[in-house]
């Protein structure tokens, strides 16, 4: 049995080898090599310059904070749904996955419309008479278009695990003397990790390597680590430097991979 | 509690659903810019049927979506089925590869397959950009089906063969039950996912080939045009009315999928 | 199993790329890449029409997002639409074919020879482009948010005008308003004069609301900002839309620009794109892109046509160019002048 199961993963490692593996090395190749075809490092160690090292703390930064909000949002929604019986969930999911049947270009362009000075919201802030919101082409504008574009990767696989979670292990654990708060740190939480793993890699590294959001929300002033690389490829035409800098990036995603297999171990 | 747990859930919902109304705004404006309101029209749905790019473009996204979703979903099960079986390390090595695509950034995947078509002499067009899709699209089917598997009890499927099912039947009526709210959502997840795409297939496609994204992107050059305010309002609609049917409709069998 | 699944894949890959062949018309196609919305598609539907051609168009953002899908050639293109430096270059990399002025009759007949003459800087010879669209790069301002007449680069630095100012996103452009100001050449390699221009953007940074590309004409229209830096083929068509917005082409001196249409050198069908150049520089052609595009035409004849005398004579679309002595156009920098402007402009951005 073993032997045939094996056998039925050869499509996807042959598909995985063709489309995957050799293109990276052909990342690296770029990121390694200078525009004469010889080897440096230079592409790597140009991520300690000024702009680059900047653009990828801001990166980091910003892409944590993200994660972190979504998972605060998903978290008790991701419950809430999961609690619920019967043939409404299916339902409320789709709904969540809805947003995204607009266009990604044209619901962040739509946050501009919300969030400009003189948007929507700041039309409805005037009207009340408060004072007006202005947190278009700032960090603050990039990391609510993060979360509201990656909010469903955190919702979906969280719903999932959750939903899985047998109800009797929960009523045992009551019957056995323990509170709702122990209930969820000892038994929920616990059981709920794969589905937290999926979903804090869906967030993080979209929103670690995003350009769009950036561009679009953060008037081209906050500059990300995926800017500078959609730059270096679209625009400076400098493919090994933009290789370069991917390599440093797939640095920071492997120790985010490394940090959820611990956890899975545990 | 219920109350407050309503209230969480429609802020949320709110949310999500802002930049949405925002756009169905937008598609009754009869200023073609952005930024100004122009009194109410329906013009823009009328001039979007005479739109030929804009609904090639549409066919070209939908085509594009549902057969990347549909290989995506049979590649990513089978897979899934597999890897379940593999030792620790084997898979641990597979997933690596397969969580690649999604950790990279898409530029770096667009790119990178942009190479690697060019270096097969492949010509950039329609089959192009389905094999990119494709292949993002696997890695969103894996992670929406793995949870699932890792919670699928084995014993059961061996009980199902203990009492005389063959494997092929021990899959399709005791494994797949239990993992098809994965492939559900994996199938659905993929197809938005290729739907939703914008620079993988910017690098990957050829001449005169435009999906929404890449159509929307080079309209933003000189402002979008309102006809697009307009096909996203009348898809939007089209999917809400068809989640309404699909959920009025007694079917137990989408509960039990659900 | 394992065969029948390989059999499937294989199959699928086939039906995959052999299903895309692209249906031509009786007499071939052409293949035309061009900057968004720089074209009436009316015209591309009669050029169909009149030769029996298809016409295969794509559009691109920048010229240099346009390089890099040339030079892999991972696309086979046979028209393509450049900004002169971007010529220069790829001239420069043998990217483009000599043209065969006996197969555009039009251009010559129709062009104006200012604009010939404007294109040698970067086309030695006229020997590789055909003048398509030019223009200035500009101030767009509204006249209700300002208090003075806005004239000068040095404007963009003021403070009253702070979250108001809307610079362009691109290096060449955004460099060119800094080295303007500071009164150097908008194509300096002097390393001195490149830091206080980068020192000056950066400063200006604060006031900046917004580096932007395209949306300048909607921010602009919907009163979104008072100032922005903005292409002269906007400017009617913002104005139109908005009358409170003015254009001036500042006193510091500015860059003047030629759009034209060029053949690549490996391009599939050369003689349809010789067709296509050729149709385009006819000058009822011409006139319908101008009135669609708002873009100046260099087509004289094309002009003359124009019923709307006040835009016939527009000091924007077709500014008399002898009264300024200090416009520039861009000349390509080399591969190494390209890096080092494009390193200062990431320190500006990341700022």
């Amino acid at each position: 049995m073993k032997y045939k199961k094996n056998i039925l993963a050869a499509p996807y490692v042959l598909w995985s080898a063709l489309f995957i593996i050799i293109p990276l090395c052909m990342i690296f190749y770029y990121g390694l090599t200078d525009k004469s075809g010889a080897f440096t490092m230079e592409n790597i160690l140009a991520i300690a310059s000024v702009g680059h090292a900047k653009a990828l703390w801001r990166s980091l930064l910003l892409s944590l904070i993200s994660t972190i909000l979504c998972f605060l949002l998903a978290y008790p929604l991701a419950m809430i749904l999961a609690g619920k019986k019967g043939n409404q969930t299916g339902f409320i999911i789709l709904i969540f996955i809805l947003p995204m049947w607009m266009n990604f270009l044209l619901r962040t362009l739509a946050w501009q419309t919300l969030l400009e000075k003189t948007g929507v919201i700041n039309g409805i802030l005037s009207f009340l008479g408060l004072p007006p919101l202005r947190i278009i082409n700032t960090s603050y504008a990039i990391v609510l278009g993060m979360v509201y574009n990656f909010l469903p990767f955190m919702v979906l696989p969280l719903y999932n695990a959750l939903a899985k979670i047998d109800e009797n292990i929960i009523n045992a654990a009551k019957d056995l003397g323990a509170n709702k708060i122990q209930t969820f740190f000892r038994i929920i939480l616990p059981l709920s990790v794969p589905g937290i793993i999926s979903g804090v890699t869906m967030v993080f590294v979209p929103a670690l390597t995003t350009f769009v959001i950036s561009t679009l929300l953060g008037g081209s002033k906050v500059l990300l680590i995926g800017n500078v690389i959609e730059q270096e490829f679209t625009q400076a035409s400098n493919w090994h430097l933009g290789s370069g800098l991917s390599i440093v990036l797939m640095i920071f995603i492997i120790i985010n991979m490394l940090v959820t297999a611990l956890l899975e171990k545990e | 509690m219920k109350f407050a747990k309503k209230i969480y859930v429609a802020l949320i919902f709110l949310f999500l659903y802002a930049p949405i109304g925002t756009l169905i705004v937008l598609s009754f404006n009869a200023s073609k810019t952005r930024s100004k309101w122009g009194g109410f029209t329906v013009k823009w749905y009328v001039s979007l049927f005479q739109d030929e790019t804009i609904l090639q473009a549409l066919g070209m996204t939908l085509l594009i979506a549902l057969l990347s979703a549909l290989a995506a979903t049979v590649i990513g099960t089978i897979s899934c089925v597999a890897m379940n079986n593999m030792k620790r390390r084997t898979r641990a090595v597979l997933m690596g590869v397969t969580n690649i695509p999604m950790l990279n950034a898409d530029i770096v995947t667009g790119i990178s397959l942009m190479l690697l078509f060019i270096s097969f002499g492949l010509r950039f067009g329609f089959g192009t950009i389905l094999l990119s899709h494709i292949t993002f699209n696997i890695p969103y089917v894996i992670l929406c089906i793995m949870p699932k598997m890792k919670q699928f009890n084995p014993s059961v499927y061996e009980a199902a063969l203990d009492l005389g099912a063959s494997h092929i039947t021990a899959f399709f009526k005791v494994m797949l039950p239990d993992l098809a709210p994965g492939i559900l959502s994996g199938f659905l997840m993929a197809f938005t996912m290729s739907l939703d795409d914008f620079i993988i297939t910017h690098f990957t496609k050829g001449a005169g080939i435009d999906t929404l994204s890449t159509k929307i992107y080079t309209e933003v050059k000189k402002g979008i045009k309102p006809e697009m305010y307009a096909l996203s309002t009348i898809i939007f609609v089209t999917v809400l009315v068809l989640l309404f049917l699909v959920n009025a409709a007694p079917d137990k069998k989408q509960d039990a999928v659900l | 199993m394992y065969k029948k699944l390989t059999f499937f894949c294989a199959a699928l890959s086939c039906i995959l790329l052999g299903g895309c062949g692209s249906q031509s018309g009786e007499n071939g196609v052409v293949i035309v890449y061009n900057w968004g919305e720089y074209v009436d598609p009316d015209t591309l539907d009669m050029f169909e029409e009149e030769t029996g051609i298809k016409v295969i168009y794509d559009e691109f953002e920048t010229n240099e997002t346009m390089f890099p899908k040339i030079e892999a050639g991972a696309a086979a293109y046979d028209v393509v639409c450049p900004s002169d430096y971007m010529i220069h270059k790829m001239i420069e990399n043998d990217l483009l074919m000599e043209l065969d002025y006996s197969k555009i009759p039009n251009a010559k007949a129709n062009i104006g020879a200012w604009y010939w003459e404007q294109s040698q800087a970067f086309d030695q010879g006229n020997r590789y482009s055909v003048p398509y669209c030019w223009g200035t790069v500009g101030i767009l301002y509204n006249k209700t948010m300002v208090d003075e007449p806005i004239t000068s680069w040095a404007q963009l630095w003021d403070e009253t005008y702070k979250d108001e100012i809307l610079m362009q996103d691109s290096v060449r452009d955004a460099f060119m308003v800094a080295e303007k100001t500071l009164g150097y050449s908008m194509n300096t390699l002097n390393p001195d004069e490149l830091q206080k221009a980068k020192e000056a953007l950066i400063a200006q940074k604060p006031l900046v609301q917004a580096y932007v590309i395209d949306q300048v004409r909607d921010k602009m229209i919907g009163g979104e900002a008072a100032i922005g830096v903005i292409y002269s083929g906007e400017a009617i068509y913002t104005q139109y839309e908005n009358p409170d917005l003015e254009y001036a082409i500042p006193e510091e001196g500015t860059n003047v620009w030629i759009d034209s249409w060029v053949i690549l050198k490996d391009a599939p069908n050369k003689e349809n794109a010789e067709k296509f150049i050729d149709f385009m520089c006819r000058a009822d052609i011409a006139l319908k892109n101008f009135e669609y595009i708002t873009y100046s035409t260099p087509n004289d004849t094309a002009r003359a046509l124009i019923e709307d005398e006040e835009i016939r004579n527009s000091p924007i679309a077709f500014p008399d160019l002898t009264q300024y002595d200090n416009l520039e156009s861009y000349v390509y920098l080399g591969e190494d002048g390209d890096t080092l402007y494009n390193e200062l402009w990431k320190e500006v951005k990341s700022y």
